[in-house]
């Protein structure tokens, strides 16, 4: 592995167990970025045999050294804190520790939502300002802006380092999954751009496997790695060979990812003999009707739904359940679920009636859809696929 | 130790019933209560409403007299806790139960403890 591929592998462990250390992610980064310098003169072709181990070593060190020459009151207690620790090995434990430690931090909902999810692809993903900027197409200065007020925050306001106590979790866990799940998201279906950015899909599910290793006993974890897996398994047949968007029913199942399936699979056994249900967990065995066998069985995905439905009323719930109440009793019935809904601005509102007023023989009124859609739609290959819709019906007319 | 201020940001203009302003004062009392007995409060007192604010300006050397609160805004600082914790997370589950006490929103804020920005 050369130095890049050590920097992304092992940059926000280091950082994890430097500001358990230091007391301070500032100083933690500083620590590690001055030891990823040092690495780089010294290391040559060949890194050591444990590479991250020595750059905890190393940007401890450093910070020692940088420590001693500032008198501030924050350096004399990060070192009074580093002279006070066990000078412990670099374990596995500690380490899983740290990162679990971090992900709640980065994720505290005392945080805004963009400055939850720019830490965490900073500090867990080891994704650089500059990607995480390109990713959410907003100004490098405006994520480095946010990230720097997030740590002040963190810092000034006394938002901890440590993994929640029972009572908070369940609330605290939510944020860390909406995060991890909103990265994937964005990933898929990109808000402008091309439709995929498969390095956030990556970094997601790196995430995502990193908590399941964490947490094993927290079923909606476990949910989320494998909704997010059931999806990332299709990802290569997502896309048609000229870019185009292909929808789940007309996908080349060859082209999906037999073992993430398996996987996963497997994951959504382990989640239904847990019997604790939760939106994760039913969105991942959603997800496993539809990659199993050579057709999706449409009765038992709309009984999850119904399931899903209950646990989390949601219009966006209500819009995905209308698709499978469509293949079960038909598209009438389906569009008398969706016509209360209020999703002010969500194109897949007016896709989905147009969809279904199309199948009902209503033309005008799926073209009168489809152009609502068109307009609500940001990213150009899902309005392609809209406009390639509606020119159909035009056409047959 | 952190010291924080918990502001009660409250709607002078929602009409409130006596019967209603009495549950209410014994329910933040035995959230101040509560803080005591932990070992987290600092201080704490309720304002009178914001028609006998008065504000005093510095210009120009000498200082100028207005009458009413900074800004003539819906919510106004109806009373605040002063409490000593570890950290934020324990700051937010006191502003839990002051939120629920008092039926309004809390603004949670560290105090500068004199270390660098």
């Amino acid at each position: 592995m050369d130095l890049d591929g050590v920097y992304r592998a092992e940059y926000g462990r280091c950082v994890a167990t430097l500001t358990r250390l230091l007391g301070d992610i500032g100083l933690a980064e500083e620590a590690v970025q001055d030891a990823f310098a040092v690495a780089l003169q010294k290391w040559g072709d060949e890194p050591p045999p444990n590479p991250g181990g020595w750059i905890v070593t190393t940007a401890r060190n450093r910070a020692i050294d940088r420590l001693r020459r500032e008198s501030t009151r924050e350096a004399r207690h990060a070192q009074a804190l580093l002279l006070h620790q066990p000078d412990e090995p670099v374990e596995v434990g500690p380490v899983r520790d740290d990162q679990l430690r971090m992900i709640f931090t980065c994720c505290h909902p005392a945080l805004s939502p963009l400055a939850q999810t720019a830490l965490t692809l900073r500090l867990l993903g080891g994704l650089e300002v500059a990607e995480i900027a390109r990713a959410y197409l907003v100004p490098e200065a405006t994520v480095s802006q946010r990230i720097v007020r997030a740590k002040k925050k963190i810092r000034d306001a006394g938002i901890p380092y440590r993994v929640p106590d029972d009572a908070d979790l369940p609330d605290r866990l939510g944020s860390v999954l909406t995060v991890v799940y909103l990265v994937f998201n964005e990933g898929y279906t990109s808000t402008s751009g091309p439709l995929l950015r498969t390095d956030l899909c990556l970094t997601a599910v790196r995430l995502a496997r990193a908590l399941a290793e964490l947490m094993p006993d927290e079923p909606e974890v476990i949910g989320l790695l494998a909704l997010l897996l059931l999806i990332e398994a299709r990802r290569p047949a997502r896309v048609g060979p000229s870019g185009e968007l292909v929808v789940l029913t007309e996908q080349d199942r060859s082209l999906w990812n037999r073992e993430l399936i398996t996987e996963g699979h497997d994951l959504v056994r382990r989640c239904l003999r847990r019997a604790q249900p939760g939106p994760y967990q039913l969105q991942a065995a959603i997800n496993a009707v539809h990659t199993d066998g050579p057709a999706t069985d449409w009765t038992q995905v709309l009984a999850l739904y119904d399931q899903l439905l209950h646990h989390t009323p949601t219009p966006i719930v209500a819009l995905n359940r209308a698709v499978a109440v469509a293949e079960v009793h038909g598209p009438a019935l389906a569009l008398a679920t969706i016509e209360e809904l209020d999703l002010p601005g969500y194109h897949l509102l007016p896709a989905t009636r147009a969809d279904l007023l199309n199948r009902l023989g209503r033309t005008a009124d799926a073209i009168a859809a489809y152009d609502e859609a068109i307009t609500l739609a940001t990213n150009d290959t899902e309005r392609t696929f809209l406009e390639a819709r509606r020119a159909r019906l035009t056409t047959n007319r | 130790m952190k010291q924080y201020l918990l502001a009660v940001q409250f709607d002078e203009t929602t009409p409130e019933s006596e019967g209603e302003r009495e549950e209410q004062m014994a329910r933040t009392g035995r959230v101040t209560e509560e803080m005591q007995a932990a070992g987290s409060w600092v201080f704490h007192g309720g304002l009178r409403p914001s028609h006998a604010t008065t504000v005093v300006r510095p210009g120009n050397g000498t200082t100028t007299m207005t009458d009413g609160p900074f800004a003539e805004t819906k919510e106004q600082l109806g009373g605040f806790w002063v409490i000593r914790c570890d950290d934020l997370d324990q700051a937010l589950s006191w502003a839990d139960k002051c939120a629920l006490a008092c039926g309004c929103p809390i603004e949670v804020r560290p105090f500068d403890d004199g270390s660098e920005d």
